[in-house]
């Protein structure tokens, strides 16, 4: 309640009093930590901070002058969202009688005049005008109170700025493609309008909640300070500014007719309540019952939809793009530890929230309906795969490669992977079976007697009984001898050169033998390396052998995915064979399929891994050589250290230049590997733009919608890494020739950092 | 403000293990292996892959097995390449539902060759 939350300020402002002398350091250290890293509690800590000002002027200074150090601390290192929380804090300290308003207009003056600044990426004047309109739902009114004149000014500044910005970005950023019900709007814009409608209504701002209110008669008397004139850091290389975000809306006042009315998506409130939800994630996310009850004992619990407004953030968060905030089953975890401690309401909630996202599939973007499916088949097999599958009947009438039904196959296959196949069938309609999965079992095209004249069936039963009878490498390789070569009329006596059948043979042979578990045919892939790196040697063999595993497997997509990873891990493939592969035409009738894309993305990020592994190795030695000539530099007097440290550098230099061949190939390897991808992207989709063209019909098929996002989805979610070959992609790839719709994905990315 | 109390070591700590309490301690703070209990007899490798490969890259799944019958005995192993990942599934995987059941996880030393053997009376756990 508020009154013991006022008593308790007071008593712990007059305990802190007393401890200054002693702890003053610390306490400032303390109140500068929880200014950065509790901002939902941010007027509770300004009121405590204006109390002690109000005992004790020279620490009310020092604080302030603690605050400005560890701002610009954070600004040097690109901790913007960390700086966010410190200005909000400062400007909240001006209706604590802390800092006196007119120079804290003049800092926001300085901000906004970034705006201004010449030849600087857009985000980093989005990062300037963002600190100083979102503080002003706390001191707006204040603000506007002590220096109208200048806030005009400033305001109108701001619009100006917000004007001229570019936004080619946000249709990448966007959730939903279509605008309604709730338009997905830009961050800055969305906010703009909030504080407009603020100014409009007076600066009248009724959700926050303000201690200091009670304490004015103590505030005011207090001797204020003014903030030293803060210049923002200038802009540098290293300088990297938080991505443009798109707002996430899905409910509004309609959605919960019988609660409290939710805040318009305009208002300020819906700000405030949406910050501050956020930062309590951010805060909790490691400890997911502390921010479950934290979420659910934010105040102000009567007056507005609680649970829409949480369930609304954490979706916010779960489907933002480029990638949400916290590694995306912490979410699900939330939600079901938030149905648990409000099992009356919340599950509702979640399941009309479930059913909105399920309606609005058609525009939804692919990476996001990727994480929808996934929430929701973990979150059904907490639930005993519980769910009115009925009520989507509708999507059994519709093209199967259409949203809708594409979901729930993908949502049933994922399902099935946590429980087993003939459970899918017990949960769902028998009206359902159409978009059931596939029983995951193995196609062994040499275990039917009917396929004895197939070329290579007698070597395959030989192999088969070789392998149970644990034949060795050597023997594999002279079974595999007498399997002929399609490809070639005479075949080399070693038959080491790329022999399609052999790696057939044998690739199927085996896999199907370990076809009981993962473990079993990982200890297949490892007992016969040899054999498969000598098959797989060439790109074609690589190839190849990823072609049989599909051949083999393609019932059971879980079982590829770990097969593939295995085989990059192994080196039996590269991740470049991996990406030809899942653009190669024998793939196509799966491409548009979830598991393809799991794979792709696993694949680049364990180049990425490679990369930095390697790197890390180098910097390592690197330090380690630099340790060592300090040391010999320092004990110039002893002959004896001179002779060893000069025995061990050698070694040393020489990893380090090995080293350094491994990092440049590597990184070589990895944007060979980008390329490649981009490549067959842009073929593709070239392909299909070409042939509607000429076919006069409607470029838009579901197949493209999911293409082109998928080519989106690449950009976004590896984005620091493809921000290094900008220049070869502009001048190689994604040149002015190409076909408009193409061009404007590479372009959209561009406008990400600008 | 720093708590992180569902990656934190439990009280357990393994009766069999070969080496000092501080050892033991020293490994299982290192550790990117997880021992999973509460499982089904019927949970399979798969299943265990697809939940855990929520929280990173596996590196190895190893099946806990009855001793004397070699049969699944409702525990297995989950290893990660990195402590990161473990720790995710510590936070997000642990007290949650695999075949229906609320399964239990908690640090492990490492995997030695016969720590898959249920060590009940009967070869069960």
């Amino acid at each position: 309640s508020n009154s013991s939350l006022e008593s308790n300020l007071e008593g712990l402002a007059g305990v802190l009093e007393a401890d200054l002398p002693n702890y003053k350091s610390k306490i400032l250290r303390i109140l500068c930590t929880v200014a950065r890293l509790l901002p939902e509690k941010l007027t509770v800590y300004t009121t405590l901070v204006g109390l002690l000002n109000a005992r004790n002027y020279n620490f009310g200074g020092e604080f302030v002058e603690a605050m400005i150090r560890q701002l610009k601390e954070c600004l040097k290192v690109n901790m913007y969202n960390e700086a966010v929380h410190l200005v909000r804090f400062l400007s909240d300290l001006v209706n604590c009688h802390v800092i006196a308003a007119p120079s804290m207009v003049a800092m926001f003056e300085n901000f906004v005049s970034v705006t201004q600044e010449e030849d600087v990426p857009q985000v980093r004047c989005d990062w300037y005008m963002f600190a100083f309109l979102s503080s002003l739902p706390w001191v707006g009114k204040e603000l506007y109170e002590k220096k109208d004149a200048e806030m005009d000014r400033l305001l109108s500044q701001t619009e100006s700025y917000l004007k001229r910005r570019q936004k080619i970005h946000v249709p990448m950023l966007q959730v939903w493609t279509a605008d309604k019900p709730h338009p997905q709007e830009e961050y800055l814009d969305c906010l703009w309008s909030q504080i407009q409608k603020l100014k409009k209504d007076r600066w009248q701002e009724r959700h926050i909640l303000r201690p200091y209110l009670a304490f004015d008669s103590i505030l005011c008397e207090a001797l204020q300070h003014n903030l030293p004139p803060f210049t923002p850091p200038p802009h540098t290389e290293d300088s990297v500014y938080p991505m443009p975000r798109v707002i996430f809306r899905m409910f509004d006042y309609t959605d919960d007719p019988e609660g409290p009315v939710m805040p318009g998506s305009h208002s300020v409130e819906r700000f405030v309540i949406e910050e501050n939800l956020h930062c309590i994630i951010k805060s909790h996310w490691k400890e997911r019952k502390t921010c479950a009850a934290q979420l659910l004992s934010y105040p102000g619990n009567n007056k507005i939809p609680l649970n829409y407004h949480i369930v609304e953030v954490i979706f916010a968060e779960l489907f933002q793009l480029p990638s949400p905030p916290h590694i995306e089953v912490m979410y699900t975890t939330l939600l079901i530890e938030l149905c648990k401690l409000q099992p009356g309401s919340l599950p509702q909630v979640l399941a009309q929230a479930t059913e909105m996202l399920y309606m609005r599939l058609d525009t939804m973007n692919t990476t996001c309906v990727d994480r929808f499916i996934n929430w929701f088949s973990h979150h059904l097999s907490n639930f005993q795969f519980r769910w009115s599958w009925e009520d989507w009947s509708d999507c059994l009438t519709q093209d199967l490669e259409k949203p809708k039904p594409k979901f729930v196959r993908e949502v049933l296959e994922k399902c099935m992977r946590l429980s087993y196949h003939q459970r899918i069938i017990d949960i769902v309609p028998a009206s359902f079976s159409v978009l059931s999965p596939a029983n995951p079992v193995c196609i062994y095209k040499y275990g039917d007697e009917s396929n004895r004249s197939l070329p290579g069936y007698s070597v395959a039963l030989c192999l088969t009984i070789a392998i149970k009878n644990k034949a060795s490498n050597d023997e594999i390789f002279s079974i595999l001898k007498d399997v002929p070569n399609p490809n070639q009329d005479d075949d080399d006596d070693e038959g080491f050169t790329f022999n399609p059948l052999k790696i057939e043979v044998f690739v199927q042979t085996l896999l199907h033998l370990a076809a009981k578990s993962f473990s079993h045919s990982f200890s297949a892939l490892a007992k016969f390396h040899e054999v498969f790196k000598t098959l797989a040697e060439s790109d074609e063999g690589k190839l190849h052998v990823l072609r049989v595993v599909y051949e083999v497997w393609k019932n059971h997509p879980q079982m590829i995915a770990v097969l593939v990873d295995k085989m990059i891990r192994t080196q039996i493939v590269d991740c470049a064979a991996v990406a030809n592969w899942i653009f190669s035409s024998e793939l196509a009738h799966d491409f548009t399929r979830f598991y393809i894309w799991e794979i792709l993305h696993s694949t680049i990020r364990k180049m990425n891994k490679h990369v930095l592994k390697i790197h890390k190795e180098l910097e390592e030695t690197k330090a380690r050589l630099a340790r060592q000539h300090k040391r010999r530099d320092s004990d110039d007097d002893d002959d004896d250290d001179d002779r060893s440290s000069d025995r061990e550098d050698g070694p040393l230099e020489e990893q380090i230049e090995r080293l350094q061949e491994k990092v440049e190939s590597a990184q070589s390897e990895q944007k060979n590997l980008f390329l490649v991808i981009f490549q067959r992207f842009i073929m593709l989709l070239t392909e299909h733009l070409v042939r509607c063209e000429t076919g006069g019909i409607d470029v838009f098929t579901p197949w493209y919608k999911s293409c082109i996002e998928r080519l989106q989805q690449i950009f976004l979610q590896h984005h620091q890494i493809i921000q290094q070959y900008m220049v070869t992609l502009e001048n190689l790839l994604f040149t002015a020739e190409l076909d408009h719709h193409i061009l404007a994905v590479f372009q959209q990315f561009c406008a990400l950092q600008a | 403000l720093r708590s992180d109390s569902y990656a934190d070591l439990s009280q357990y700590r393994d009766q069999h293990f070969r080496g000092t309490r501080y050892d033991q301690e020293r490994l299982l703070r290192k550790s990117c292996t997880l021992y999973v209990g509460n499982l089904s007899f019927y949970t399979t490798e798969e299943q265990i892959h697809e939940l855990f490969g929520k929280s990173g890259d596996i590196k190895k799944v190893i099946m806990g097995l009855d001793k004397v019958k070699k049969t699944a005995c409702g525990f297995c192993f989950v290893e990660y390449y990195t402590r990161g990942d473990a720790e995710n599934a510590m936070r997000y995987i642990n007290g949650t539902r695999l075949d229906d059941r609320i399964i239990r996880t908690d640090w492990d030393a490492g995997f030695k060759e016969g720590r898959q053997y249920g060590r009940g009376r009967s070869g069960g756990q």
